[in-house]
């Protein structure tokens, strides 16, 4: 079995240590025998065919280069994801899924508009530890937990759900309790740390959920996650300070 | 009150908090003075005959004290802000029992140069790097590049500018400056050949185009031109050729001043190290050390507080490296791996306000390149359980890993193992924590006097 992972503009958008992330789940499926396939895609470069998409964050100078080129693959993103694809955007990455990205002078950055989403730029930037509660599967609670830094302030479309609510932190906007986007196969999120190291569940999670749109069901074998659930307890109980 | 009053009032809180050994006094009577009167830096200025300011991501604690190492070789008595506390609380401090005639050297955060330089008015700023440093604290390394940019072009801004030209921000920011002297590697075999994933700069500061490098040495820091704007790196005028690690105990290489060349022998390892070395001599030769004193001067320094720091602990040599953000570890880490030697690890991961809270730059790190060299490793700190899912993630086997939060523990733990050296990583906070241990023990003095 094989997982294709696509990384895209790995090198401008990787401002949070999104490698991590790769790492992670590169070797989850390797620990289960599985092959990880990831493939970097630069601005001009053909669009892997993928099982998972991942947009990681950027400095606003390196996102600003690679919008126009995103911009250009939003149908084909959109076709992969109709076709089972799965896609994690994370910080930047996440704001791009949406609509728009509106600043503070009023300069407006566009979105591949996969999720109904926008941002508006807030004057302090919301940063720190965090604590999510996530229910993917319905009656399988999960923390998630991580370290945001944003001054966006996300708002979700009427019927999208956050992946979770806060329990510590700030979350989409500080206001209304959720964070992050979970919309089908397409989640987003402003946690990194990065995000998948310390939530081993939700790498598993995109594991089976990226290779079941195309393999159908997929069990995967249990890991030993002893320093994984220690390094979640830790974060959470320093969250919880 | 008048100035004096403040200034004394000042200077009996710094004795006091070196009698109660609250930390020696590095930054708390600077600040009460700063508060008594802001304008406290400007005033007391005036009794330097000379001032250097150090700014950079990484290295501004050892080009300090290298350049203090050179200058000292030709007789200039310094005032300086030896504890590490740099930013105007820690230089304020250092100035309040500034003698008349002194020569002035500081190194200064980078967030705060633009602020302190103002005030002091220095002859020299020198600029080294800027990397990816701790985003929690400080944004984006291209706004502390816009505010250095400003600072220099800055009418009335008179101070000659000692940049690095391999770095192609601090480069371009240098350009800018009325009165300039250059420092680079001219060492094509010292070279990485590729970019580490941590590489900051790697666009063209002028037209945003992607660089392209014939060399790079380390992080972004190269041999770099724009193929769209041809803006490039300009030729140092203060250069390392001919650079050769002997081990992990010094480097050896030739250095070319604007007055002669001599061949220099430097008691710490690391290619980063010649650059801190490279500026350091850059000081020496805006003051008119001649380059064999500068040769000595190098030739004789000691390792600042936490970089490649020797000790002794329970009879097993230990080395100390100080760790704050991805470049800097990444040059620990490729310096450490060039010795082949298996080797035993402590890290201290904290996630403190000094260290940053958010210890996502650990997965930018190359632990990737050292772990086939690692027996065994103590993570320890605030964020232990975390480090080791690093070093799991970078291919070392949980059986090799221990986690100890408990810092004296985790010393102990090192400390009975008999044998090779340990080489004991720590963030900032866990630094200062690890040798309050050691001190404890006997090991080391406390790091305002060892500075």
């Amino acid at each position: 079995m094989k997982l294709r992972v696509c990384h895209l503009y790995p090198e401008h958008l990787n401002i949070y240590a999104d490698r991590g992330n790769m790492a992670v789940l590169d070797h989850r499926c390797r620990w289960r025998g599985i092959e990880c396939l990831i493939e970097g895609c630069g601005p001009g470069d053909p669009l892997p065919r993928a099982d998972l998409y991942y947009l990681g964050g950027g400095q606003d100078r390196d996102q600003r280069l690679i919008v126009p080129d995103l911009l250009g693959r939003a149908a084909d993103l959109a076709a992969a994801v109709a076709d089972g694809s799965a896609v994690l955007g994370v910080c930047g990455g996440y704001q791009l899924l949406g609509h728009v990205y509106r600043g503070h002078q009023g300069d407006e950055m566009r979105g591949i508009g996969l999720v109904d989403l926008e941002t508006n730029a807030g004057k302090r930037r919301m940063i720190g530890n965090v604590v999510l509660r996530c229910e993917l599967d319905p009656g399988r609670p999960r923390t998630l937990v991580g370290f945001e830094n944003h001054a966006g302030r996300t708002r979700l479309g009427p019927g999208l759900e956050p992946l979770g609510r806060v329990v510590r932190g700030f979350g989409n906007n500080g206001e209304d309790g959720g964070e992050g986007v979970r919309a089908g196969r397409v989640l987003g999120t402003y946690v990194h740390g990065p995000l998948l190291p310390k939530n081993p569940w939700l790498a598993d999670w995109l594991i089976q959920t990226a290779l079941m749109a195309r393999k159908g069901r997929v069990e995967l074998e249990p890991l030993d996650d002893t320093l994984e659930r220690e390094a979640q307890r830790v974060a959470e109980a320093i969250a919880s300070r | 009150m008048l100035f004096g009053a403040k200034l004394a009032a000042a200077r009996a809180a710094k004795a006091a908090s070196r009698i109660t050994r609250a930390g020696g006094g590095t930054t708390l009577p600077g600040k009460l003075l700063l508060r008594m009167d802001p304008e406290a830096i400007r005033r007391m200025a005036g009794r330097l005959s000379s001032t250097t300011l150090i700014s950079a991501t990484n290295g501004k604690t050892t080009t300090a004290k290298m350049a203090a190492s050179v200058l000292e070789e030709s007789g200039h008595a310094l005032r300086r802000n030896a504890g590490g506390a740099n930013l105007s609380s820690g230089v304020a401090s250092a100035l309040i029992d500034a003698r008349r005639g002194e020569t002035g050297l500081f190194e200064v955060d980078e967030a705060a140069l633009p602020g302190v330089a103002a005030a002091l008015q220095p002859g020299r700023v020198v600029l080294g790097n800027l990397f990816r440093d701790q985003l929690d604290r400080y944004g984006e390394l291209e706004l502390i590049g816009e505010r250095w940019r400003a600072m220099v072009a800055a009418p009335g801004f008179g101070a000659t500018v000692v940049f690095n030209v391999d770095d192609p921000l601090v480069a371009s920011i240098g350009a800018e400056a009325a009165s300039g002297l250059t420092f680079g590697l001219d060492d094509e075999a010292a070279g990485a050949g590729t970019m580490q994933h941590a590489a900051d700069s790697k666009w063209c500061p002028r037209c945003g185009t992607r660089l392209v490098y014939s060399t790079v040495f380390l992080g972004h820091l190269g041999h770099w031109r724009c193929p769209n704007c041809g803006l490039e790196r300009p030729r140092p005028e203060v250069r390392a050729t001919e650079v050769r690690a002997i081990g992990l105990e010094a480097s050896e290489f030739v250095l070319h001043m604007p007055a002669g060349d001599v061949p220099v022998r430097l008691p710490i390892p690391g290619l980063y190290n010649v650059y801190n070395a490279l500026a350091a001599a850059a000081i020496g030769a805006s003051h008119g050390v001649e380059p064999a004193g500068v040769g000595r001067g190098l030739a004789r320094f000691s390792a600042a507080f936490g970089r490649f720091e020797r000790v002794v602990l329970a009879g097993r040599p230990a080395v100390l490296l100080l760790v704050k953000n991805p470049a800097g570890t990444n040059e620990v880490i490729r310096t450490l791996a060039a010795d082949s030697h298996p080797k035993t690890l402590l890290v201290a991961l904290n996630d403190r306000i000094a260290d940053g809270r958010d210890v996502s730059w650990i997965w930018d790190v190359d632990f990737e390149e050292l772990v086939p060299q690692v027996e065994s490793v103590v993570t320890t700190g605030t964020r232990a359980a975390e480090m080791a899912l690093r070093l799991k993630y970078a291919g070392l086997s949980p059986t090799r890993i221990a986690v100890e939060p408990d810092m004296a523990h985790a010393v102990d733990t090192i400390g009975g193992e008999a044998g090779s050296p340990a080489y004991l990583l720590a963030t900032y906070t866990a630094m200062l924590e690890l040798r309050a241990l050691l001190e404890q023990r006997g090991v080391v003095r406390p790091y305002w006097e060892a500075a």
